[in-house]
């Protein structure tokens, strides 16, 4: 557990230090879902229609713009050499850079996705579900692309790489953070949506760490 | 025979289906045996190499003037085989 | 399982198997196509059209088979550090694409006289469109490396997350399908299936596993000789 806030701290650290990264993300955010209402026009019913599918597919792009950089920095400076030799379980403090991952990058997309819900008149009935829906679904994303983040340390154009081995593991927690908000908007039950959210978090935080750390140790081999 | 090739008048998707079909897999066939060949070739041209160089010191061929050369060669020869074990094992 | 880790020992098995895994295929797809294509009957609905399921389905199932036989090897290769596995996985790949691409055009075909549309977003159609890309990042990870080898460790635990994911993903685009699409169209597996349609099937899916095996092979020999020219120039250049 001291390892896993050790490196949290560190990065947290670091990231305060060196700003920018969740500003860029956030900023990302933002330009991409303002551009949709240019690319298919302003009426509000056709936005209201698309808005959870919006919302959450420029999230997917926008939690990936940023994992490239989450092991790739340790890697150039050596610092994940001594990570990997640490006595603490490698995948404890995985699990740790990927929450610090999270809470510069996934939580500010959290606090910005109501605002841009209703520049896309989402119905106000949705906004509750939407947050709890990628306060479950972006620590996955998280999880899921550290494994990939891994997998590309070295590689030749990793950060293309990088996102055509993520995104289509991406789409399970699409599907159901689309329909949880669609759902809630409908006026239907989205508590199996949400449940089902939380089985893949779950799922998620119990395996990636673990396939991480795997390919970590690879990496400085 | 007209009637066959017709396909019940579904001529325009059977037909294209089974040519990708097979046209793909001969496709990855051929590219798999060009590899191969050229692998091969390779192989066969490095260990030809090999070979020949040490047997230049009987006075077979233009490579008779260099003897002081072709001693440390003979020994990496030698030792090639063993490398050659270790790495693809 | 370890008498094999030999690669020569290895390519001494792989050749004596290939003539017969490349006489099978022949034999095989001949069988499939006289079969497929003149003597199996035409579906009372679906007319010709259903000649194309006797490709679309087993190339379907090998994408699957394939995908799992990849995840299997991968599992091999990081639990026992087997390098013959390794070689099986990467020849394995491009073969698996292949039939993945081969079941998204004949879905495509069969879908136009079905549908009335080139696509339609069902379930089938979207998990095979999934499982390409899953394929494609794996070779694309596969050959992004310097070192041979680490792009194989990579590779191999890309793999085994994919398949854990595979069902999950399945799973969700079910979900997805059902939630978007009413059941009116028709569906991939069509009507009851007639006795005399199963020959065709089983045949062409035979001879594709025996098409798969030839060309595994054929791709880990070459795998193999291209490692020993790697370790040829290798001493050479130590030496």
């Amino acid at each position: 557990m001291s390892g896993f806030l050790a490196v949290v701290r560190r990065d947290l650290r670091l990231a305060l230090r060196q700003g920018s990264d969740s500003m860029m993300v956030v900023t990302f955010f933002v330009l991409t879902v303002v551009l949709f209402p240019f690319g298919i026009g302003p009426e509000p019913g056709i936005l209201e229609r698309v808005a959870a599918g919006v919302l959450w597919v420029t999230a997917l792009l926008a939690s990936m713009l940023s994992l490239d950089r989450l092991f790739q920095t340790d890697y150039e400076d050596g610092s994940l050499d001594l990570i990997t030799r640490s006595p603490q379980p490698l995948s404890v403090l995985v699990l740790g850079k990927v929450a610090a991952h999270w809470l510069t990058t996934g939580l500010p997309l959290l606090a910005a996705a109501p605002l841009l819900a209703v520049l896309l008149n989402m119905n106000a009935d949705g906004f509750g579900v939407l947050v709890v829906a990628f306060a479950l679904g972006t620590p996955t994303l998280s999880l899921i692309g550290a494994v990939g983040a891994a997998l590309v340390l070295g590689a030749r154009r990793g950060g293309v790489l990088l996102s055509l081995l993520v995104l289509p593991l991406y789409i399970p927690v699409l599907v159901f953070g689309v329909s949880a908000v669609d759902a809630a908007i409908m006026d239907l039950p989205f508590k199996a949506q949400l449940l089902i959210l939380g089985g893949f978090l779950l799922g998620a935080a119990a395996l990636c760490p673990w396939a991480t750390a795997a390919a970590l140790r690879q990496a400085v081999e | 025979m007209q009637e066959f090739l017709d396909m019940g008048g579904y001529a325009g998707f059977v037909w294209p289906s089974y040519i990708i079909t097979f046209g793909l897999l001969a496709l990855v066939f051929a590219l798999t045996w060009r590899l191969l060949k050229t692998s091969e070739r390779r192989l066969e041209a490095l260990q030809a190499a090999r070979g020949r160089r040490p047997r230049g010191k009987r006075g077979a061929g233009p490579a008779a003037p260099a003897q002081s050369q072709s001693q440390p060669q003979a020994r990496e020869t030698e030792k090639a085989p063993a490398g050659a074990a270790g790495e693809s094992r | 399982m370890h008498r094999f880790a030999n690669p020569n020992r290895f390519l001494k098995l792989a050749n004596a198997i290939l003539p017969w895994a490349a006489g099978l295929t022949v034999i095989l797809t001949l069988a499939g196509l006289y079969y497929a294509l003149v003597a199996s009957p035409e579906d009372y609905q679906q007319g010709a059209t259903v000649r194309i399921m006797y490709v679309h389905v087993p190339a379907a199932w090998m994408a699957l088979f394939v995908y799992t036989a990849i995840a299997v090897a991968s599992a091999v290769a990081l639990i026992w550090k087997h390098p013959v596995s390794d070689l099986f996985a990467k020849a394995s790949a491009p073969v698996g694409a292949a039939f993945t691409f081969i079941a998204l055009v004949t879905g495509a075909l069969w879908g136009k006289p079905m549908w009335g549309t080139w696509w339609v977003w069902d379930a089938r159609l979207t998990s095979m469109l999934i499982l390409f890309f899953l394929y494609l990042g794996h070779m694309a990870l596969m050959n992004a490396f310097d070192d041979p080898q680490r792009g194989y460790k990579a590779a191999a635990v890309l793999a085994l997350v994919g398949v854990v994911n595979v069902p999950i993903i399945k799973f969700s685009v079910d979900w997805w399908n059902t939630l978007h699409q009413p059941a009116s169209v028709a569906r991939m597996d069509g009507p009851a299936i007639d006795p005399a349609m199963l020959t065709p099937l089983f045949l062409m899916a035979f001879a594709f596993k025996a098409y798969y095996i030839t060309v595994a092979l054929l791709r880990m020999r070459g795998e193999i000789a291209e490692a020993k020219v790697r370790a040829i120039s290798m001493s050479q250049v130590h030496g």
